[in-house]
């Protein structure tokens, strides 16, 4: 089950300043990239979408995944999944019991595990299961991260500059790797970023904040 | 905007439930003090308001003498001790010393401040272990030298007595600030353009850990310039601080007395407000010189003898309350032990086999009120923060300092109203108002050590674990809790600490039903006997201790394959 | 906060709440006693001495034993927490439950509490079955408590005497009278001292002084009054003002309490100390505390003489239960155990002539320690002056003294 993620004239403001005025749709496995410089707001947009914008700044306009609007629900109902620059896997978690935190409840312990080995092994982590997340390198981490949200089973992918904090050649891979599980399983993706080549690398529109 | 779920009700009353506990006793107590102090007090015949109790307070004999001495204790030990804290923070941090005299001055916030004042009165007294030490081989004395060391008038010794208690409180809070401002990374830059680690310290990492200080400061002022146990064991006699006469007066068997030790606590309580205002108008003058000297340019490049002046200071204190306390160890297995004899002639077990059965049920009551008034204090203390985090509200920023009233107001000049509170509400005497009086000082201790932590956690986390699907509660029991364990535990081992030193609160409000290790403490310190304050002293130390050990094995236990969930060295 | 609003109203309302009617007659003791069966008496007493303390834990375990009363001794450091807690009590409305329900009193604690009404009236000390072996007739300050007559509102407990201690091994020759005091000081200088008024022992001093060195006695039994005050203390303070200089630490500074004193003598910082009890230098030197060659002495024109009590303030909860203790610790057998060196060393308020032959040769028989001298040698007794005199003696101590120069 896939569906579009729909921005409708949403509009951020902070004090008189209009950040952002947005009417967007993503397709399932499409990707909508927002650039801009920091302080133009395109954080503060993902944190409107995925349910965490503070005061002071204010918002309307309304967000659907498919005909399910998700404008008022708790982050926690909303299944958008959210990536940071940083992979912040919970350190006081096994990388296994990080995936299994993410995979929804039911389902017998052996069936649970089940899932989430087969997500570790799809990234290449094999027998990662029990390790400390503090021992793994960069891109094993970002990985994980990214199968962590997987397998919560989102019906859309936020990702915040997920890539800036990656050495160059470690970069393009894991760009490369997140795009193609998005395909696969036809999530609509909104990336914000700064850096120009994961723009290029993401083929989608580009909107760009001043 | 999100519609919030509603918050569990014991969340939504959690910021109530704390000023409750906190400002209804001190609010009370205060009631309770004032109107003595104006002549009110039908239970002793005072039934009109009058300004009798003030005119014979102001006509007390070396009244502003004893004042004086208490601002002064108050204001220079806290400015000593904040500026070897400064020093040696800037001068040694990331060193191997450093490290090593951490782990040197962190067990020394679990020793009772009676215990450490009288380890350093038998340490430098003319007739103390230091010139036993000595004597009479390099002195000549056979007999002690008759120098007015302890109790001088001028209260340096009291002064000592509370630099070496303060100097690790506040050491280990500015610890814990350090990270959240990253002042390493500040420090760096400034010694890339050139400038001494401490000047470099000073001038770009201090401005921004102040403010995350500042209110342990302010109770280090507070407690310095009322303090009675540290100041009846070293200060000046002729006239005593203030906070000592008052008790006195409080305890004077002429029950008219009451009246103007009410007005004296009130005058305690204005000096110590004149002190906090006095150092805040300090603060000020501070400020702009540090603007001066950053436009200034100047590196300070030459800071070897600050430096080591810091070290050496701050060892010294360490290493006083250690050989004070080694001391009274040694006083507790001694028989006669006289001048100027360095170790007893005989060394005996009988005070230890007399003193520990006695032990067994204080030592249950003890631990038995510091572990309920704790888990209280740290529940109510999570309740608040979690809420924080929920809503968005800060409760320090909507009543900032009355959840820390109890840390800033002198614990004398309230502490008898509010036995009379409890009385009123009829759980006098009950162990209930024991915890309940004691969750009045651990309280705010462990809102103040957790809340800095609990905001210090990247919000990213609950963030991403909401968006796994994650409820409100899940994050809390699963993400916050966990990750800051080791943060709760030491918490928990502060209140357990602070509850564990509560004396006239226990033995007021609990009407001598509870005996605790630290009630004994006091009353066998009556006596005299130096052998006796050894075991007690001993025992009393050793509960917060073990306290301060399982909230550091613990997480390093159960976290042991977590490398990012150790505790960070500094 | 309706409950906060009635607390508020309370204190400032204030209620002198009427005593608790006390119904009981002590004279019909089987009453008593089956009244004070299962209760539990909150005894509150100065905990700073382990003799002492367990001295109290064994009385209790016999009351607990024939009578089935419970004792738990409360130990205080200072009597005045528990005058505290009864004031606060009656301040607060609790007028028959309170939590004090025996308390080791004598003086200015009792002569206060006293005034104050809050003490179980009316006397009941001379109707306990044990009184009729107390020696209240060579032993007057059973009946006048420093000069306040005790009127049966406190039980006597045991007798106490100024005695000074010395060390013998250090060969010094001891002073015979307050006079030959202060030459003593001055011609030893920073070797004597004494609590600073108006600790207890240090304001006892001073009256032993003033007596001593009084033109006329016999105004110190009357209420302290402006001039004679100051006529018949001023060879006192002329006295004082000698000798200060040559004191420890040249008077800068003054000890504590007697506690303090006596450990000033063990670390050989002063050579005189001096107590109430004639016990204390031999219990000091059981205990490890003092030298072995610690002995006492008094002045042969006598040193001050008064009487320890125990009292129930008037809204004890376990009035009965204190009554039985009250007339235990008055009985030959708790105080011959408490005439004992090794167990406390106090000496007896009873008439032991008067005792039954077993306890009389029993008290004949007890060794009474090194340095404790018999009873023919604790010489003559001074009675304490008028508590008016006290009072005005610590105030202008504290005027003259209190503040250093």
């Amino acid at each position: 089950m896939t569906a579009n993620l729909r921005i409708e004239r949403v509009e951020i403001s902070l004090g008189e300043r209009r950040l952002i005025d947005l009417s967007a749709t993503v397709a399932p496995g499409a990707v909508l990239t927002v650039m801009g410089p920091s302080g133009s707001g395109k954080s503060t947009l993902l944190a409107y979408i995925a349910g965490f914008l503070e005061p002071p700044f204010r918002a309307k306009g309304r967000i659907f995944i498919g005909e399910r609007e998700i404008t008022d629900l708790p982050a926690n109902e909303r299944r958008t999944g959210l990536l940071f620059q940083d992979p912040m896997l919970f350190p006081h978690m096994s990388v296994g019991d990080n995936l299994l935190f993410a995979i929804a409840a039911g389902g017998g312990h052996r069936q649970r595990r089940g899932i989430a080995e087969a997500a570790l092994a799809e990234a290449g982590l094999d027998g990662f299961f029990d390790r400390d997340p503090a021992t793994l390198s960069g891109g094993q981490a970002a990985r994980t991260a990214l199968m962590r949200v997987l397998v919560s089973q989102p019906q859309a992918l936020l990702l915040d500059e997920p890539f800036s904090r990656l050495d160059a050649d470690l970069r393009g891979q894991i760009r490369a790797f997140v795009f193609a599980e998005a395909v696969e399983r036809r999530l609509p993706v909104l990336l914000v970023t700064h850096d120009e080549a994961d723009a290029r690398a993401a083929g989608g529109p580009v909107v760009v904040l001043e | 905007m999100p519609t919030r779920p509603p918050l569990p009700v014991a969340l939504a009353v959690a910021p109530a439930l704390a000023i409750a506990v906190l400002a209804a006793p001190v609010g009370f107590g205060l009631i309770a003090t004032v109107l003595p102090a104006f002549g009110w007090f039908p239970a002793l015949g005072g039934e009109t308001l009058s300004l009798a109790p003030w005119r014979e307070l102001l006509a007390t004999p070396g009244l502003w003498r004893s004042a004086a001495i208490s601002l002064a204790a108050g204001l220079l030990t806290t400015a000593a001790a904040l500026a070897a804290v400064i020093a040696f923070v800037a001068g040694w941090s990331h060193t191997r010393a450093f490290r090593a005299i951490q782990h040197l001055i962190s067990p020394l916030l679990s020793v009772p401040h009676a215990a450490a004042a009288f380890g350093i009165a038998f340490l430098i007294a003319p007739s103390g272990w230091l010139m036993r030490l000595v004597s009479p081989e390099l002195t000549g004395f056979a007999r002690p030298p008759d120098w007015l060391i302890v109790n001088d008038p001028w209260g340096l010794a009291m002064m000592a007595g509370l630099l070496v208690k303060e100097l690790p409180f506040l050491f280990l809070v500015t610890l814990a600030a350090l990270p959240q401002v990253r002042s390493h990374l500040h420090v760096r830059t400034a010694a890339s353009l050139g400038y001494g680690r401490i000047a470099g310290f000073v001038l770009t990492a201090w401005p921004l850990t102040y403010p995350q200080i500042r209110l342990a400061v302010f109770a280090v002022i507070a407690y310095a310039s009322s303090a009675v146990d540290v100041a009846i064991i070293l200060g000046p006699t002729r006239p005593a601080p203030l906070a000592v006469r008052l008790v006195e007066w409080m305890n004077d068997p002429d029950l008219a007395m009451r009246f103007k030790a009410s007005a004296g606590a009130l005058l305690q309580l204005g000096l110590t407000a004149t002190a906090i205002l006095l150092w805040v108008g300090g603060e000020r003058i501070a400020a702009v010189l540090l603007r001066r000297l950053c436009r200034s340019g100047r590196r300070f490049r030459r800071e070897g003898p600050a430096r080591l002046a810091a070290a050496a200071v701050v060892t010294a204190a360490a290493a006083a309350v250690f050989a004070g306390l080694a001391v009274l160890a040694l006083w507790s297995f001694a028989g006669y032990w006289s001048f100027p004899d360095a170790v007893p002639r005989t060394l005996t077990l009988d005070i230890w086999r007399r003193e520990l059965p006695g032990l067994t049920r204080p030592l249950a009551v003890t631990v038995g009120i510091g572990l309920a008034a704790t888990a209280l204090a740290v529940a109510i203390a999570l309740a608040c923060l979690e809420r924080e985090s929920r809503t968005g509200e800060r409760v320090r920023g909507r009543s900032p300092y009355i959840l820390y009233l109890p840390l800033l107001v002198p614990q004398v000049s309230f502490v008898f109203g509010m036995q009379l509170a409890f009385l009123l509400a009829g759980i006098g005497a009950s162990i209930l108002a024991v915890v309940l009086a004691h969750l009045v000082f651990v309280l705010p201790y462990v809102l103040l050590s957790l809340s800095d932590p609990w905001h210090a956690l990247d919000p990213r986390y609950a963030r991403v674990a909401a968006s796994l699907g994650a409820g409100a509660g899940l994050v809390f029991w699963r993400v916050r809790l966990p990750m800051l364990a080791a943060a709760i535990l030491v918490g928990a081992a502060v209140g357990f600490a602070v509850s564990i030193g509560q004396y006239l609160p226990t033995l007021l409000i609990g009407a001598g039903r509870w005996p605790t290790v630290t009630t004994e403490a006091v009353a066998l310190a009556s006596g005299g006997d130096r052998r006796v304050i050894g075991v007690y002293a001993f025992v009393q130390m050793l509960l917060p201790f073990l306290g301060f050990m399982i909230a550091t094995l613990v997480p390093a236990v159960a976290f042991m394959r977590r490398r990012d969930m150790r505790p960070a060295g500094a | 906060m309706p409950m906060f609003f009635r607390l508020f109203l309370a204190t400032c309302l204030g209620f002198v709440g009427a005593s608790g009617a006390w119904a009981l007659d002590p004279s019909d003791w089987p009453a008593i006693l089956a009244k004070a069966r299962g209760q539990t008496v909150y005894f509150h007493a100065w905990g700073g001495a382990r003799n002492i303390n367990d001295y109290i834990a064994w009385a209790g375990d016999q009351v607990k034993a024939r009578h089935g009363v419970t004792v738990v001794h409360v130990k205080l450091d200072d009597t005045a927490n528990a005058v505290a807690k009864i004031v606060a009590e009656k301040a607060a409305g609790i007028d028959a439950a309170g939590s004090v329900d025996l308390i080791w009193i004598n003086g200015e604690n009792f002569a206060a509490m006293k005034r104050r009404d809050l003490l179980l009236k009316p006397g009941w000390a001379e109707k306990l079955p044990n009184w009729r072996h107390v020696d209240w007739r060579t032993k007057p300050t059973i009946l006048v408590d420093f000069t306040t007559p005790t009127d049966g509102l406190e039980a006597p407990w045991g007798m106490a005497k100024l005695v000074f201690f010395h060390d013998t091994a250090r060969g010094l020759a001891m002073p015979d009278s307050f006079a030959e005091l202060v030459e003593w000081a001055k011609a030893h200088p920073g070797r004597f001292t004494y609590p600073a008024p108006p600790d207890f022992m240090g304001s006892s001093f001073l009256k032993q002084a003033l007596i001593e060195s009084a033109a006329d006695r016999s105004v110190l039994a009357e209420p302290a009054v402006e001039g004679e005050f100051e006529k018949a203390t001023a060879p006192l303070f002329a006295a004082l003002d000698t000798m200060h200089p040559h004191l420890w630490r040249g008077g800068r500074t003054f000890p504590k309490n007697k506690e303090a004193m006596r450990q000033l003598l063990a670390d050989d910082e002063i050579d005189i100390a001096f107590a109430f009890s004639p016990a204390e230098a031999s219990n000091a030197i059981a205990n490890g505390e003092l030298a072995e060659t610690v002995r006492s002495f008094v002045f042969s024109g006598g040193t001050l003489a008064n009487t320890h009590f125990v009292a129930i303030p008037y809204n004890a909860a376990a009035r009965e239960g204190a009554l039985v203790l009250a007339d235990f610790l008055m009985s030959p057998e708790a105080q011959l155990r408490k005439q004992d060196p090794a167990v406390w060393g106090d000496p007896t308020v009873l008439d032991t002539a008067s005792l039954p032959a077993e306890y009389r040769d029993a008290f004949d028989r007890l060794d009474l320690g090194v340095a404790t001298l018999r009873p023919a040698e604790l010489g003559p007794a001074l009675t304490e002056p008028h508590a008016s005199w006290m009072t005005r003696l610590e105030e202008e101590w504290t005027r003259r003294y209190g503040v250093a120069n």
